[in-house]
């Protein structure tokens, strides 16, 4: 592996899951990178030349060469920096563990955000979802200390958002998704993980994330 | 290397055919076994609790599903067959973008372009036509996405290589035409008429008949 000139940069939103995602990933690799700001709303010259193809943030670029989703920046990191892995190296393991990545993204995400985005009906479907998905991944859980064993891994950081996000996104759209009574095995999860020192001191200031939900969500009704 | 069971297979799912290609590609020998989407069995329901969908992949026993997370199972399990991923971290990361892109946007909204009505039609039809633009700029000069053989995005992107074509046809929506997208319809003929690519599509006579009725 060919020591890097240009150095790591992480360009991201504050606010984005998926952001804090890659983040947390670095941390953990103990990477060091330069982090740039995005004003994803207002968006720069450079975030339109490093990503092209859906111009979203996060993009990494490491020696001058940009890849944008964090699903697959993580992947990255595991390759190059194979210490500290993120994902299993057993192949089984390793498929099981981008299903339940995939999960996360693709049905505990989605209608968890649907839930914020929508009210009446919409709104009770997508918490209804959201409630059935997090049922699975509290089986998937199974009352370790991580998805990813003892060490925080891949479905770990894919996740990530329920524990501290979530809270924030109930309170906005006034709804009960992960009742802690009723996810035991999660409840806990989330307090080792936003407890973890590579998560702990990087999560954005609750009231800062609620103004900002808040603004998304009035959008988002005034355009049903 | 122990048994290997295709759930989905002979069917005309181009998500099943994407993993009986990877298997192929490998020589792995496999069991195929059809499955009734309105009749599930026992397998299906037990391999893939979550989804309850095909391809499901049974190895030894243990059930692994979702196509492309399977091709990258067979990628790294079955080693002395030639590589569908890249071996550069940057240039297999590029490879799961690609992937991911086409089945996230383009599968879907050239689907909803060719089947849909009215205004989500219309939406459907520029959405394709500018997540196809992507694509037809990234094949340029080569001859498939993976280069000079088939790779991990030649196998996902079957769907715009072969089903989409036939949809179109019988739908009466013409998505990728030479005029518009040169080199993707170029890739698309040498995609089809690759003898290896050719043995494991489904006869298009028989997509036709399917499509005709949805």
């Amino acid at each position: 592996m060919e020591k890097s000139n240009k150095g790591v940069q992480l360009v991201g939103f504050w606010v984005s899951p998926f952001v804090h995602r890659v983040k947390w990933g670095m941390k953990l690799k103990g990477i060091e990178f330069e982090y740039i700001e995005e004003d994803v709303f207002n968006r720069s010259p450079l975030l339109s030349q490093i990503n092209p193809v859906t111009g979203k943030v996060p993009v990494l670029v490491h020696d001058g060469n940009p890849l944008p989703e964090s699903s697959i920046i993580l992947e990255y990191l595991d390759e190059v920096w194979s210490h500290a892995p993120l994902l299993p190296l057993d192949a089984y393991q390793r498929a099981q563990a981008r299903f339940w990545a995939t999960f996360a993204d693709q049905k505990v995400f989605e209608s968890a955000w649907l839930s914020v985005c929508s009210k009446g009906e919409i709104q009770e479907k997508a918490v209804k979802d959201a409630i059935g998905h997090l049922e699975r991944m509290e089986e998937q859980q199974g009352g370790r200390r991580f998805f990813g064993g003892d060490t925080i891994g891949h479905v770990d950081l894919m996740m990530g958002f329920v524990a501290y996000m979530l809270p924030v996104w109930e309170e906005v759209a006034a709804v009960t998704i992960l009742d802690a009574s009723k996810f035991p095995n999660l409840a806990a999860w989330k307090s080792n993980f936003v407890d973890h020192p590579a998560i702990k001191g990087d999560l954005p200031f609750k009231d800062e994330m609620f103004t900002y939900f808040q603004g998304r969500r009035e959008v988002h009704l005034q355009r049903i | 290397m122990g048994e290997v069971k295709l759930l989905g297979g002979l069917g005309f799912s181009p998500y099943v055919n994407r993993v009986e290609m990877a298997l192929k590609l490998k020589g792995v020998e496999y069991e195929p076994i059809a499955e009734d989407v309105k009749n599930k069995s026992p397998l299906l329901l037990q391999h893939n609790p979550v989804h309850k969908k095909v391809p499901v992949l049974i190895h030894n026993g243990k059930g692994i599903a979702e196509s492309l997370i399977i091709v990258e199972y067979i990628d790294q399990v079955w080693q002395e067959g030639p590589p569908i991923l890249p071996k550069d971290p940057y240039q297999r990361a590029m490879t799961r973008f690609w992937a991911k892109f086409i089945d996230e946007k383009c599968i879907i909204a050239t689907w909803k372009a060719c089947c849909s009505t009215g205004e989500e039609q219309e939406k459907s039809k520029e959405e394709s036509m500018e997540a196809l633009k992507f694509l037809e700029d990234e094949i340029k000069g080569k001859k498939f996405f993976g280069g000079e053989n088939i790779g991990f995005v030649d196998i996902a992107a079957n769907f715009i290589g072969y089903w989409l074509p036939i949809i179109s046809e019988v739908k009466g929506v013409q998505l990728i035409t030479e005029e518009k997208f040169p080199n993707l319809w170029r890739w698309m003929n040498d995609y089809c008429n690759d003898n290896f690519v050719k043995g494991i599509l489904p006869s298009k006579d028989a997509l036709v008949e399917r499509f005709k009725s949805k």
